[in-house]
């Protein structure tokens, strides 16, 4: 088990719990009152940890190296799936993936960043980090899904779009740009789950659908905590100050009413039960795939322009507040 | 060895450009440092008269130079909210008001409604000189009106961009006013109303990454940094210099981004030219 440093208090427990249970195994003594009392003292500490987490916090929990991607959650939410790779264009990106799955007889479209698992398959997903060929290969897909009527679902988990050079060269705005322009006109239902990072757009490039939900621990923001403090702070040691700023958690995001609904995750993070994560996640996909396939393409298109016309915070000017602009000052 | 020895490097100035000069009379070019009036430089419309390096300029100086005399403002009373309580090291609130302070304007967005070549054409435009030209809910919602506006009166829309991307203060509200500006333009192509987009010096990030990619016509001035990570960002990543002219508007015309690019001084002869093909 991994543990982040604001889960310390717990490494102990576990520690003296194995001990305990080492002791067990060897001798006749009965301890089952002692493991009985630790795992009490666990969970008691586990809701406490847990149930007050910061903006900070829940950043690290996204990232936590054993949460599940999206590989896994299709391999446990979907009967069969076939991975279709390329944009047709350039190549195959590997850090978005994407397919036609199967749950409960219906084909849907799956598409969803990927990260690796460890050291090397990080490298290989660039670290879930996409080039303007995956953005393509997510609209290929999305295409296609809306040719045969099958219903798209997206999974977000990333840092950001790669910012390097070829990326530019291959046009990354426009990429992203094309995707939200395309996502809107989309006739087939269209959901979306922040299951990790939402960094960007790098996560609204296959972010924009009929309903947005974030699970528990992911966050959701224009910038990641620690490009927000190199760039207002001038260095990373803000990042935690960042996060509470930005105001990018789940509950964040509901209050705002940026997105639909929050999905639950295992106390201690998706990583600590991702089989009954799974589950829940499929539970939800086909929760709301019946209730989006009742209404028309039109009606279901119409929604989703005036969700997102909708969105923004800002006021009429009383003519009283007028400044006198003073030009001359310093800037 | 020389007595005094230089403690700090790159203080290279030569004296001649050190001079200060009254704000107002005379103008120096930001790239060749050739001064020239103030009155010369606004006549050779905000270029250099000696490189011909195209200066940054505010909303109001493109629509002087595209409408026929005069033009209506619109939506101008908009103003951004601190909604989220943002504070770094100062407050949105505090940043909001010294840019408006310093510049007149209430946010990085201003539009306007006029004739250009007497038919009507809708601009939106941006103001860097207010925070980067970045984009908040007000810029999204004055996109969002000029489109319904554009919708109504069948009139073109022109979008000139010139921003260092989404607004941070505002956070996911910032992040989501790339999905409602594009959201908006779904609508303008549905009723096939023409969007000129001209990307300016600079154009980056998430205002990129929507709208400004997103014209029917993509079209830039010379030289202006057009991409999605500034440059700083990527050299960081790559940890290797960046090829010369790299996210120059030249760069992304040869790499099949852009339309043409068009010299300021013909900005206007080609937005006439444009409305006219499209009818």
């Amino acid at each position: 088990m991994v543990f982040l440093d604001f889960e310390k208090p717990l490494e102990s427990l576990y520690e003296q719990l194995d001990k305990i249970k080492q002791v067990a195994e060897q001798g006749d003594v009965d301890v089952s009152a002692t493991i009985q009392e630790i795992e009490n003292k666990i969970k008691a500490k586990k809701k406490e940890i847990y149930t007050n987490l910061t903006g900070w916090q829940r950043v690290q929990l996204s990232r936590h190296p054993e949460r599940p991607y999206t590989l896994y959650y299709i391999s446990q939410i979907c009967k069969k799936f076939i991975e279709l790779h390329g944009d047709r264009n350039i190549g195959d990106d590997k850090a978005i993936v994407g397919g036609l799955a199967k749950i409960n007889g219906d084909t849907l479209m799956i598409i969803g960043h990927q990260k690796g698992i460890n050291t090397k398959m990080r490298q290989y997903r660039n670290f879930g980090m996409a080039n303007p060929e995956g953005y393509r290969k997510a609209l290929r897909l999305m295409k296609m899904a809306e040719k045969f009527g099958f219903p798209i679902v997206c999974f977000i988990d990333t840092p950001g779009a790669y910012p390097g050079i070829e990326a530019e060269e291959r046009g990354q705005a426009e990429a992203i740009a094309r995707n939200l322009f395309e996502m809107v006109k989309l006739r087939v239902p269209v959901i979306c789950y922040i299951i990790g990072e939402g960094a960007s757009g790098g996560a609204l490039g296959i972010g924009v659908g009929d309903r947005v939900f974030m699970l528990e621990n992911s966050w959701y923001s224009v910038i990641s905590p620690e490009n927000c403090s190199t760039i207002l702070w001038r260095t990373w040691d803000y990042k935690e100050q960042a996060a509470e700023a930005l105001k990018l958690t789940a509950d964040h995001m509901l209050e705002f009413g940026l997105i639909d609904e929050i999905v639950k995750e295992p106390l201690g993070g998706a990583h600590t039960d991702p089989e009954t994560m799974a589950k829940a996640l499929k539970k939800h996909i086909k929760k709301e795939l019946t209730a989006l396939i009742e209404m028309t393409p039109e009606e279901r298109i119409s929604a989703r322009i005036e969700k997102y016309s909708n969105m923004g915070h800002f006021t009429a000017r009383p003519p009283e507040t007028e400044i006198e602009p003073t030009v001359q000052e310093e800037s | 060895m020389g007595w005094f020895k230089r403690l700090k490097e790159g203080i290279q100035t030569a004296t001649k450009f050190k001079k200060e000069t009254p704000d107002g009379l005379w103008h120096q070019c930001t790239k060749c440092k050739e001064t020239s009036t103030y009155k010369e430089f606004k006549e050779n419309y905000f270029k250099c008269i000696k490189c011909g390096h195209h200066e940054r300029i505010g909303s109001h100086d493109y629509f002087d130079l595209i409408y026929d005399g005069k033009y209506d403002e619109l939506f101008d009373d908009l103003i951004s909210t601190d909604f989220l309580k943002f504070t770094d090291l100062t407050s949105y609130d505090e940043r909001i008001e010294k840019a408006h302070r310093k510049t007149g304007l209430w946010d990085a967005i201003s539009v306007a409604s006029g004739k250009v070549n007497k038919k009507p054409l809708v601009t939106a435009a941006m103001d860097f000189s207010f925070i980067g030209g970045s984009m908040g809910s007000v810029v999204g919602e004055k996109i969002a009106r000029s489109v319904d506006v554009c919708l109504r009166e069948r009139s073109p829309l022109l979008i000139i961009s010139k921003s260092g991307g989404a607004r941070m203060m505002e956070s996911a509200f910032s992040l989501m006013q790339m999905a409602k500006t594009s959201v908006k333009l779904t609508q303008l192509a549905d009723a096939k109303i023409p969007y000129f987009s001209l990307m300016t010096d600079p154009t980056t990030g998430g205002v990129t990454a929507s709208f400004a990619m997103l014209g029917d016509i993509n079209f830039s001035e010379p030289n202006a940094l057009i991409g999605f990570a500034g440059p700083r960002v990527i050299k960081e990543t790559i940890k290797k210099d960046l090829p010369e002219g790299f996210q120059s508007a030249e760069y992304l015309l040869e790499h099949g981004f852009l339309d043409f690019i068009i010299d300021r001084s013909q900005l206007k002869e080609r937005l006439v030219e444009l409305m006219d093909f499209f009818g």
